[in-house]
């Protein structure tokens, strides 16, 4: 029972933050004048910022933004030994440092690597934290893009992504986890630069207690649904996540940007109804996956949870099932990735359930921004169903759905799919699914739920499986760049698009986007797409495995 | 001089990332470094580090073991949780078991390298050990009554279907725990041998043990972190007679003492109850 006010309380603390943090994000990203900060940083950079960009100027800056940061991750990992802080680290081969910068570039924050043993404190906080950040903007801005496309009239221009990135940035993360990182702090998370603490136990062993600047990153970790963890094991660490509070605190802080980004749209497009309805459909989703995914687990299945009592392998004591899979759930109906629990030990329909999460494309809510953007391409799929059923043009907000946009969406909603079930089966055929630590159905899992994972930029994973061979980390990484800058650069063209055209008047026959039949319609749509797509490739893995 | 546009676009990229490399890799956390020198915070920030008679015995954070150098519970300690961190709670190579619900079958092999105890097997026979130790009933659904997984591979004569052809308890290379099945006799297994492979249903045997055992469920799994700093109000209670005659002490007076380190649940409904078993232990040390 109190499992369920866990849930509650979180529903709760997100509707009353959803109309007061949303206007503040919509101030944020649209302000009256630039800070004086933001204009240092402007000149810095050396762009103008008052200047608009077309959809394919914004692109390439995404672009040139991302590819940059690539390059400079890839080579900070590789050179990171010899630098301060690297506490006799050795150094990252080439695989692992090709696959962990592109996965913290994409918002991914897939681990190849056990952090505590990896990485050094310095190569932490200036490289992949700092991705933690911009990641999590650059996905902002595009869904910023994407609304300045249904919003715009006759224009061909959608603003200026170093201009966006910037705002996001100073005014809407930094913020945020400046805050978060002091309450952190309280609870006990470590923040300090020691290479650790060798301490005599009670029965006279050595343990070895880890140091580093960790609240910092935990704070940016979970605001930005970026999920790498400081340590191996993620939020289950006692460092990472001290407190049954603070594990309250990190759900809501996944959760707190993607549910408040469609009052930024409603705003944007001037019909908060609009963000209403989006909301609405996240909402409707991911309260019913949490609800599964928390039932699944309590009531237990499988011969193991059956033995044991109840599913309490790969759980903390502290937050106990019902909190844990509630973490799962965020986790991955967002594009988070991390975990306070081991998904691999789950139930066999608990742990169905965080896959079941990212193959609906994590748009309930999804990553910040890219939550978003996921979700109003599958409404403008929508919009267009219902068109063909009335024999009308479709429309949304005013903008037409005409064949451009159309090959635009449903490219967009390929790319995924296409990653997932061709990178699973490539590892087959190759026979380098034989890293996985399970057989038979579960290795399928373990197999799937890692290539869902890359491909939707989500980062968990069935621990199980051993990724760090050359194979697995290119083909991963190759899943997170095509899963991730796809979609982003489809999502500009389909904004651009929009943006040239003039809204037609809404008129009798307009399908209205604001009302319960539309929301119904976008979760019937987002689930048999997802059910169509990905029911064969389940039924193999985790549906034989609970039925077995 | 005039660069090319993408050369341009590619050179505001890396200024961009250098300015927000400052900002957000250095400065930030940097910040937070120097705040948690503050007295107060320091404690926390270096890593809720106990130190009795001038000597860091270790965080209350961080969960630790409390056995002897062969791995064998030291009696007069409360035990933590299983760990699949390094050697065990082991903060250097933190990890979970990963292995799923339905990992029942043992890798039996003579060379102790190539054997593998499913997790089932790991469950029994902790199960087992810990009922041995606090003198209770260690049996658990789907265990053997020697502490491996009850699991059978039942080979039907059409494969999945048809009469019961042979059977074979594949957990086991003594004694079967059961001496028929579908009035087949069960043999033992053989080391190497893949009997799923061969056509065998795998097949787990409910038994007849208790629902409810009495060994409760964080003592018989790995935890997530293998850090684990807590164990659950009744793995305590189980451990307190023990303790109690360990040490020379009155059950109430141990009692009294987990009491004093169980956490509620944050507000009344956050997390589960738990007992820091390090700070529990240090507190019966220090009551002689």
């Amino acid at each position: 029972m109190v499992g369920w006010l866990f849930v509650i309380s979180l529903v709760l603390a997100l509707v009353a933050v959803y109309r007061p943090f949303g206007d503040y994000m919509y101030r944020a990203i649209n302000p009256k004048r630039n800070l004086r900060g933001e204009q240092l940083i402007y000149r810095l950079v050396g762009v103008d910022p008052k200047a608009q960009q077309t959809w394919g100027v914004y692109a390439r800056s995404v672009l040139a933004f991302s590819a940059v940061s690539i390059l400079f991750l890839y080579l900070f990992l590789r050179v990171q030994n010899k630098l301060w802080l690297a506490l006799g680290v050795p150094q990252m081969n080439t695989h692992v440092s090709w696959n962990t910068a592109v996965s913290f570039v994409t918002n991914t924050n897939w681990q190849a690597y056990a952090g505590e043993s990896a990485l050094g404190h310095l190569v932490q906080m200036a490289g992949l934290a700092v991705q933690n950040f911009v990641s999590a903007g650059v996905g902002i801005a595009v869904a910023v893009a994407l609304i300045r496309g249904f919003a715009g009239r006759k224009t061909e221009t959608l603003g200026n992504f170093w201009v966006d990135l910037t705002r996001i940035t100073l005014r809407v993360l930094l913020p945020i986890c400046v805050a978060a990182t002091l309450i952190f702090m309280i609870a006990g998370m470590v923040q300090n630069l020691s290479g650790g603490t060798d301490v005599t136990t009670l029965t006279g062993a050595t343990q070895h207690i880890t140091g580093g600047p960790v609240a910092s990153q935990e704070a940016i970790k979970e605001l930005g649904t970026n999920g790498g963890g400081f340590y191996n094991v993620n939020s289950a660490h006692p460092f990472e996540n001290p407190t049954t509070w603070t594990n309250w605190l990190q759900i809501f802080l996944i959760f707190l940007i993607p549910f408040s980004l469609p009052r930024v749209f409603g705003r944007m497009v001037g019909q908060n109804r609009q963000g209403y309805a989006i909301v609405a459909v996240m909402a409707v989703l991911a309260i019913a996956s949490i609800a599964l995914t928390v039932g699944f687990e309590v009531h237990g299945g499988g011969t193991v949870p059956q033995a044991v009592g109840s599913a309490m392998e790969g759980k903390e004591t502290r937050f106990g099932i019902p909190d844990s899979a509630t973490f799962a759930a965020a986790t991955t109906l967002t594009s988070t990735g991390a975990v306070n629990s081991f998904h691999d030990s789950y139930t066999p329909f608990g742990g169905m359930m965080p896959i079941v999460n990212m193959m609906l494309g994590e748009v309930a809510p999804g990553g910040v921004g890219s939550g978003l953007y996921g979700l109003l391409i599958l409404a403008t799929i929508t919009v267009f169903v219902a068109g063909l059923m009335v024999g009308r043009t479709p429309e949304y907000l005013g903008k037409k759905i005409g064949a451009r946009e159309m090959k635009l969406a449903s490219l967009y909603f390929l790319v995924t799919p296409a990653l997932v079930l061709i990178g699973a089966a490539a590892a087959f055929a190759t026979g380098n699914n034989s890293t996985a630590l399970n057989t038979g159905p579960h290795g399928l899992s373990e197999v799937l739920y890692a290539f869902t994972s890359a491909a939707n930029n989500n980062g968990s994973a069935f621990g199980g499986i051993t990724v760090n061979t050359p194979w697995w980390d290119t083909a991963l990484g190759l899943a997170m760049l095509l899963g991730r800058f796809l979609p982003l650069v489809l999502v500009l063209a389909l904004a651009g698009s929009l943006a040239r055209q003039k809204p037609t008047p809404e008129s009798e026959g307009t399908l209205p986007t604001h009302q319960p039949l539309f929301v119904g319609m976008v979760v019937g749509v987002t689930v048999v797409l997802v059910a169509l797509t990905f029911l064969p490739a389940l039924a193999l893995g985790p549906i034989a495995e609970g039925l077995s | 001089m005039r660069l090319p546009s993408w050369l341009s676009q590619h050179l505001a990229a890396l200024r961009a990332l250098l300015v927000f490399t400052v900002l957000l890799g250095l400065a930030y956390p940097l910040a937070f470094v120097a705040l948690g020198r503050v007295p107060g915070l320091d404690g926390k920030a270096d890593g809720s580090l106990i130190t009795v008679a001038d000597k860091t015995v270790g965080s209350s954070l961080i969960g630790q073991a409390y056995t002897d150098a062969d791995g064998n519970p030291i009696a007069k300690y409360f035990q933590s949780r299983p760990s699949a961190a390094g050697d065990g709670y082991d903060p250097t190579s933190t990890s979970a078991s990963n292995l799923g619900p339905n990992s029942v079958v043992d890798t039996l092999s003579d060379n102790p390298d190539d054997a593998s105890q499913s997790l089932l097997t790991q469950v029994c026979s902790r199960s087992l050990a810990i009922g041995k130790l606090e003198g209770v009933d260690g049996s658990r659904p789907f265990c053997t009554s020697d502490g491996v997984g009850a699991v059978l591979a039942v080979f039907y004569r059409d494969g999945l279907t048809g009469p019961v052809t042979r059977v074979v308890s594949v957990n086991q290379t003594g004694t079967p725990f059961l001496s028929t099945y579908d009035g087949v006799t069960v043999e033992p297994a053989k080391a190497g041998e893949d009997y799923q492979a061969l056509g065998g249903v795998i097949t787990p045997i409910r038994g007849d043990a208790p629902a409810h055992p009495v060994v409760p469920a964080d003592a018989v799994t790995a935890s997530a972190s293998g850090l684990d700093p807590d164990i659950s109000p009744a793995y305590a209670a189980l451990q307190v007679p023990r303790i109690a005659r360990e040490r020379g002490m009155t059950e109430a007076a141990v009692k009294a003492l987990v009491k004093d380190h169980t956490s509620d649940r944050a507000l009344g409904f956050l997390g589960e109850p738990a007992v820091n078993v390090l700070e529990l232990n240090l507190a019966l040390d220090q009551a002689k």
